[in-house]
């Protein structure tokens, strides 16, 4: 697995990851879950869910608090490791390979898939270095180049020209809308391939909301993404295909559109109409 | 049919209730119009004409309400799914409503003037027409009342009797005015009278198809059994 990374990571050019992302244009699954089972100790959180997130699309994950959803974006970049007595069963797989598997080198498969949080959660350092950061820890970059993917990751977390001109200020001066958007900044910066939003704008007002909702819209060329939220109008406005879970069961997919106008299960109907009882 | 659970919040479910009582109020309304105009030409009476024509202004306030409540809760409440489905079927099912409303005040004022002929010929085939029309109606407004997607399907399929009613009676017409100039006049009136009803009939469809959608989340296949041909109908005098 680890292998394979660093094969395809040699491969990239300076922005190269991105530009592979570009050239294979079908929608075909970047991960396909197979089956998956979790457990927090002896209760079981996610029972046998199967859904691929396509390649280059926005899935959005929707359902009352303690569903799954969440957990499942969790299990997605390896999170429950951190913690004892959580396990996952069944199959992640991408590009073939499984990757909640024990063999899987963490670090790497965290920069191949990025997390973005509810609560921005900026590094107490300068704006420059919280991009940096994460970069160094994969790739050994010339000032240039630093300066180069600062300033590329930036832009493309749609925030460069409000802090180009303070750079080596501290990131914690920043709004919280702008947090988030140097939190995008920071994940896309290691160039991952998917990025999992958890809730990313309940914590925002509804200006920087549409802010990051205009910001996925744009990254979902060049990244899968998955995004938790419990607005069901921001998955309705974001999200390519929606997947409703409840009670660890994911109960239906389908593309937004058809999800929000006629969905097939009763469940489904009853939670996104608000009369859930 | 069962009904869907209860909204959370409640006053949505107001709402949508009002909804669909404002719904069935417009229905009841134009199925009396429509009913008065039918009695207006069969028994030749001016005073159900007149009141038939006076009910279209209730006919237009009321979709107007409808459009008001309609476009307060796409504002307000967002609705999703079936909630959607009925919020915007609603604007299209009054359309109808109101067009089947002045297709009724239509037949009256013609009965009016229809009225000033002796008809030297039986109304039997435009009785049983209008008779197939007002059923086809009430039908449909029940449906509407109780969410009732079979029945509106019912609705939708009974529309190919009125048609070929119509497409008789337009021969029939046809032969009368050619058998007598002095037919014409009157004759005219009562074909458009019979398009008039088979328009209503149109309409009722309309609204099984859109009820249909609502309740169901699906469309009524495209081919609906239509069957208005006087389009292409050609009647010659015999030789």
């Amino acid at each position: 697995m680890s292998s394979t990374i660093q094969q395809m990571r040699s491969q990239q050019g300076a922005f190269g990851g991105v530009q592979a992302h570009v050239l294979s244009a079908t929608n075909e699954p970047r991960i396909a879950i197979r089956n998956l089972d979790f457990y927090y100790g002896t209760n079981q959180a996610l029972k046998h869910i199967n859904l691929n997130l396509p390649d280059r699309q926005v899935t959005g994950m929707i359902g009352p608090s303690g569903c799954g959803k969440s957990t499942l974006l969790r299990v997605l970049n390896r999170m429950y490791d951190l913690y004892p007595g959580q396990r996952a069963a069944g199959e992640v797989l991408m590009d073939n390979e499984n990757i909640i598997s024990s063999g899987v080198d963490l670090n790497l498969l965290r920069a191949r898939i990025g997390m973005v949080f509810q609560k921005p959660t900026p590094f107490p350092m300068t704006i420059y270095d919280n991009i940096a950061f994460g970069v160094r820890l994969h790739e050994r970059l010339s000032k240039s180049a630093m300066d180069e993917r600062v300033e590329w990751s930036l832009t493309r977390g749609a925030i460069w020209d409000e802090v180009k001109d303070r750079l080596n200020t501290s990131a914690l001066g920043l709004s919280g809308g702008q947090q988030q958007r140097l939190c995008i900044a920071r994940t896309i910066a290691v160039r991952p391939e998917v990025i999992l939003f958890d809730e990313p704008t309940s914590a925002l007002d509804p200006i920087s909301t549409l802010k990051i909702e205009e910001l996925i819209d744009e990254l979902k060329h060049d990244f899968t993404i998955a995004i938790v939220t419990h607005n069901m109008q921001q998955a309705a406005r974001c999200a390519d295909q929606v997947a409703f879970f409840y009670l660890g069961e994911m109960v239906e997919v389908a593309p937004a559109g058809e999800m929000f106008t006629a969905p097939k299960q009763r469940r489904t109907q009853e939670y996104i109409t608000g009369r859930f009882g | 049919m069962s009904e869907a659970p209860e909204h959370l919040v409640k006053s949505f479910d107001q709402e949508l209730k009002r909804l669909r009582n404002l719904m069935t109020e417009m229905g009841g309304v134009v199925e009396t119009q429509v009913a008065l105009a039918a009695d207006a030409i069969m028994n030749r009476d001016a005073a159900a004409a007149t009141r038939a024509v006076e009910e279209d202004p209730k006919v237009d306030a009321l979709e107007r309400e409808v459009e008001k409540l309609v476009i307060r809760l796409l504002a307000l409440r967002q609705p999703v799914a079936d909630d959607l489905r009925r919020a915007v079927s609603a604007l299209k099912i009054t359309g109808d409503l109101e067009r089947i409303g002045d297709y009724a005040a239509n037949v009256a004022k013609r009965a009016i003037v229809l009225a000033q002929f002796s008809l030297p010929y039986s109304l039997a085939g435009l009785a049983h027409m209008a008779h197939l029309v007002q059923a086809q109606l009430k039908s449909i407004i029940d449906a509407l009342g109780d969410n009732d997607a079979e029945k509106a399907v019912e609705v939708w399929r009974s529309d190919q009797v009125v048609d070929d009613i119509y497409n008789a009676l337009f021969r029939e017409l046809i032969t009368y005015m050619m058998e007598d100039p002095r037919n014409i006049t009157p004759c005219t009136h009562l074909l458009f009278i019979a398009k008039n009803l088979e328009r209503i009939g149109d309409h009722a469809t309309n609204v099984a198809e859109n009820l249909y959608y609502a309740v169901t989340g699906e469309s009524l296949p495209d081919s609906r059994p239509k069957g208005d041909t006087s389009a292409f109908a050609v009647v010659r005098p015999q030789e």
